[in-house]
């Protein structure tokens, strides 16, 4: 009889792409569960149709590049670029915004690179750059948080919304988005962004309603501490190592604090900066894109101190309130020149233990 | 670079960066003592089980042979000869399918066994005897590195170069195996006389034992026998997979690195196996060539399975059959450990030098790979590759095709332990990739360096006709000149000038000419109208 041919290593370890992946949108739960109690239900919303357009384009592609149809869609990767810029756009955006999103990023940011593991870019984070710059209405419409609303939305509304761009009762979305003081609100950035430009201190700034409960404003707080929890688990089960993100959290706490020290009520504190906008999301779930990211250890370190670099200098001095889009696409632009100086010394090149 | 050697004497173990640590499954084989095989009826004896040329042949077909008669010798390539494992007669030398991942065939030497075992009488060599002498005894007793490469051990002792330590490796990282296991368990002191050995022929002053720290059992072995031994002292290493590797060994109990392309003997140090340690025993005190070697025999599909003393030469067949081998569907039979072994594709292959394990797993416990997914970079490989390479760059590069990109990555300092691969949640078979991109690149090597030796005869041929287009005018300039001095000496002594001759011929020719000359000036002037006077 003949018996089988085959290359060693004979074992392996069975953690498959598609288990990674699995964690990772495992592990985005509780930030989801955070979202829908202060944002309500449009993030799952926008999900679904997320999944639904990333699910055609995916298959379209494939077909279109003669693969596996099947295939593709089983690595997950693409559920989770979907789910990850779906939890990032404002939760009542229209609907056409997830869907123009969802499929730039699939189609042009992933398969016209070559398809899993050829992109250069974070096809999530491009996918919302495009969105930002194009639509920078809707983009930046984020709903109050529940607790703060004049109106609270139901399920039904939140659908209404979406497709038609007004509840059943008629409130369109900037009607919604007015505080309890009658005033439409911003999300705390945009909001300390707006008055510190306008000479008003911190203080001032950050005696707003949506400032009122949490140093990261209401909800962002919270919302951040879960991705932060979600993300802790990712290094726990080691489907991301902590140099991503923890360079990325120096790289943009560090600054601000000195920033803080120098000059106390004209600069947002690290905690703030910690605990607002898409820092913990972007730290843990969005630059530690495997693909996109620097390949060595120390290489990741850089990677992640120059986002949170990047975030930092364009939150303080850029035209955007939050940056975390910007920040990873301009390091993923620098990756090729961060792996070339931070290659390892292999064994016997006279390296250091 | 430079470790103080305080910190090698206190017993200190250093790290090494990755690593894996697999399931080890060596409870499968490792709780029997080893025991014995009935002697199959044919035996397949290739004449190459080591690294390096083969020896030249010394028997033909139909000679009869001893158990430990040479059948090839060193011959002018100073190779490694092999020897009969039984008596018997030699029916055929061919070329037969061999233990090697290529399954390519090379040439075989037939026995087909007496049953009578008989051996030829033995001669053992005192300690005292000359280094050169030892190691010629080791190179006629056909010793290789046992641990798995077969490198031929008398030319890794015949290199003199200071030594620091010797390092005996019982580390046995790869998973199921257990053959030095039970060796070190059951033959510790004979282990530790055959590092004395090697210690003397080295000149090393000092040895080092090391054994990873799942193997309780062999540590307490040598702590039995080691009071004896004041120049050796045990060193215990953590699990982990490939603590084994002969460089990884190194940066353990010495914290140093081998250079790149380098050996360790460059760095002091010296390694050999606790399975050829036993050997040079063997050869030395009992002047026994190596005829056999511990086989783990291993695997759900087996129902005996246990470490054997195999006689080289016997065909894998037969130890399954003993083991008790029960194939199923697209059934793998692995030469070696689930990490670095080869499958073999015939079960009429031999069991050779560097079989230190049969394994036949069930498809549950070491399942097929699944198809090979895009890589997304994760880095996983990074993370466990001991060489400190990038698996991920080098898998891009192989795949590119880029050849001066991988030697930049440094391929060449791959050690194939299988790490990567066996991390990749892409299952990417990367090892497969790394070998045939390094096969590739020795083979452009190899063309280089034969159309450089086309070139340089080509070059060396146009000089030669040259040479010799220049030399053969020469030679014709002089045998002119010889020819002519010839002349002149015959004109003084008498001889009619052959030049007279032909001055006679010329000065005709001239005057023929002026003759016709005047002729024509005349007929001209008759035939020109005297226009001067007109």
């Amino acid at each position: 009889m003949s018996f089988k041919i085959a290359a060693s290593p004979h074992a392996h370890q069975r953690r498959t792409t598609q288990q990674v992946m699995r964690w990772v949108y495992v592990a985005l739960i509780p930030g989801l569960l955070v979202q829908s109690y202060f944002f309500g239900f449009g993030v799952w919303l926008q999900i679904t149709l997320a999944l639904f357009t990333a699910w055609l384009a995916e298959a379209a592609c494939m077909a279109l590049r003669g693969r596996s149809v099947s295939h593709a869609w089983q690595d997950h990767t693409a559920i989770v670029t979907a789910v990850l810029l779906a939890i990032s756009i404002p939760s009542l955006a229209p609907w056409w915004i997830i869907v123009i999103g969802t499929a730039f990023s699939i189609i042009v940011v992933k398969h016209v690179y070559g398809g899993v593991g050829q992109n250069l870019f974070n096809p999530a984070m491009a996918g919302y750059v495009l969105l930002l710059i194009s639509f920078p209405v809707q983009m930046t419409s984020w709903p109050v948080p529940q607790q703060l609303a004049l109106y609270s939305i139901t399920l039904q509304d939140t659908a209404q919304l979406i497709f038609t761009g007004f509840t059943g009762a008629g409130y369109s979305l900037e009607q919604l988005r007015m505080g309890i003081d009658g005033v439409t609100m911003a999300t705390p950035l945009d909001s300390l962004r707006t008055d510190l430009s306008q000479a008003l201190t911190v203080s001032e700034a950050t005696s707003k309603a949506i400032f009122a409960s949490a140093l990261g404003g209401v909800g962002w707080a919270w919302l951040n501490m879960a991705f932060l929890l979600g993300g802790l688990v990712l290094v726990k089960v080691r489907v991301i190592s902590w140099h991503i993100p923890g360079g990325m959290l120096l790289g943009l706490l560090l600054p601000a604090l000195l920033m803080s020290w120098f000059y106390p009520d004209q600069s947002v504190g690290p905690l703030l900066h910690a605990l607002s906008g898409a820092t913990m999301l972007g730290a843990f779930f969005i630059a530690t894109d495997p693909v996109t990211a620097a390949t060595s250890n120390r290489g990741r370190l850089y990677f992640g101190l120059l986002i949170g670099l990047l975030v930092f200098i364009i939150r303080t001095w850029g035209g955007y309130p939050d940056a975390v889009a910007f920040a990873v696409l301009l390091a993923n632009m620098v990756v090729p020149v961060i792996d070339k100086y931070t290659q390892p010394i292999a064994y016997g090149h006279g390296g250091k233990l | 670079m430079s470790i103080p050697i305080t910190f090698i004497e206190q017993g200190q173990i250093w790290s090494f960066p990755g690593g894996i640590h697999p399931p080890e499954r060596k409870q499968l084989s490792n709780t029997t003592p080893i025991s014995t095989l009935p002697l199959a009826s044919e035996f397949y004896v290739p004449l190459r089980q080591h690294s390096g040329e083969p020896g030249e042949l010394l028997v033909s077909v139909g000679d009869p042979v001893l158990k430990g008669q040479a059948l090839s010798a060193p011959g002018l390539n100073n190779a490694l000869p092999v020897h009969a494992p039984t008596s018997g007669t030699i029916i055929a030398i061919e070329p037969r399918t061999i233990a090697h991942p290529s399954g390519l065939p090379d040439t075989v030497v037939v026995i087909a066994t007496d049953g009578r075992d008989q051996a030829v009488q033995p001669q053992p060599l005192p300690l005292g005897s000359d280094r050169v002498k030892l190691i010629d005894a080791l190179r006629q007793a056909g010793i290789a590195g046992l641990g798995g490469a077969g490198f031929p051990t008398a030319q890794k002792l015949a290199l003199q170069r200071p030594l620091e330590y010797l390092i005996i490796n019982g580390v046995e990282c790869e998973p199921y195996i257990s053959a030095d296991d039970r060796l070190m368990r059951e033959y510790a002191s004979e282990i530790l006389r055959g590092t004395e050995i090697l210690l003397h022929i080295s000149g090393a002053p000092k040895a080092l034992i090391a054994l990873e720290d799942n193997k309780p059992d062999a540590i307490d072995a040598f702590k039995r026998v080691l009071p004896k031994y004041p120049a050796m002292s045990l060193r215990v290493v953590p699990t982990k997979y490939p603590s084994g590797g002969e460089k990884q060994l190194i940066q353990l109990l010495t914290g140093r690195q081998v250079p790149s392309r380098g050996l360790p003997i460059d760095i002091g140090l010296l390694m050999h196996n606790v399975g050829t340690a036993y050997a040079v025993q063997q050869a030395i005190d009992e002047g026994l060539p190596l005829t056999q070697r511990v086989v783990t025999v291993t695997g759900e599909n087996v129902s005996k399975p246990g470490n054997y003393w195999v006689p080289l030469g016997t065909p894998v067949a037969h130890v399954l059959e003993h083991a008790g081998f029960t194939p199923e569907k697209a059934q793998k039979v692995i030469m070696g450990g689930p990490m670095m072994g080869f499958t073999l594709g015939s079960l009429q292959v031999p069991v050779v030098k560097i079989t230190n394990c049969l394994l036949v797993p069930s498809s549950q416990e070491l399942a097929p790979p699944r198809d090979e997914m895009p890589c997304i970079r994760c880095g996983a490989c990074a993370d466990v590759c001991p060489a400190q390479l990038l698996p991920q760059q080098l898998q891009w590069l192989a795949k590119a095709n880029d050849y001066d990109g991988l030697n930049q990555q440094n391929l060449f300092d791959c050690i194939e332990c299988g790490a990567c691969a066996y991390v990749c949640p892409s299952e990417i078979p990367l090892v497969h990739y790394y070998r045939k991109a390094k096969a590739e690149i020795r083979d452009i090597a190899r063309e280089k360096a034969k159309s450089e030796v086309a070139r340089e005869r080509f070059e060396a041929r146009q000089q030669r006709l040259e040479r010799e287009k220049e030399e053969r005018l020469e030679r014709h300039r002089q045998a002119a000149e010889a020819r002519q001095q010839a002349q002149q000496q015959a004109v003084a002594e008498g001889a009619p000038n052959p030049n007279d001759a032909v001055q006679a011929a010329i000065a005709r020719a001239k005057a023929r000419k002026a003759a016709q000359a005047a002729a024509a000036q005349a007929t001209e002037q008759a035939a020109e109208p005297k226009d001067d006077n007109a």
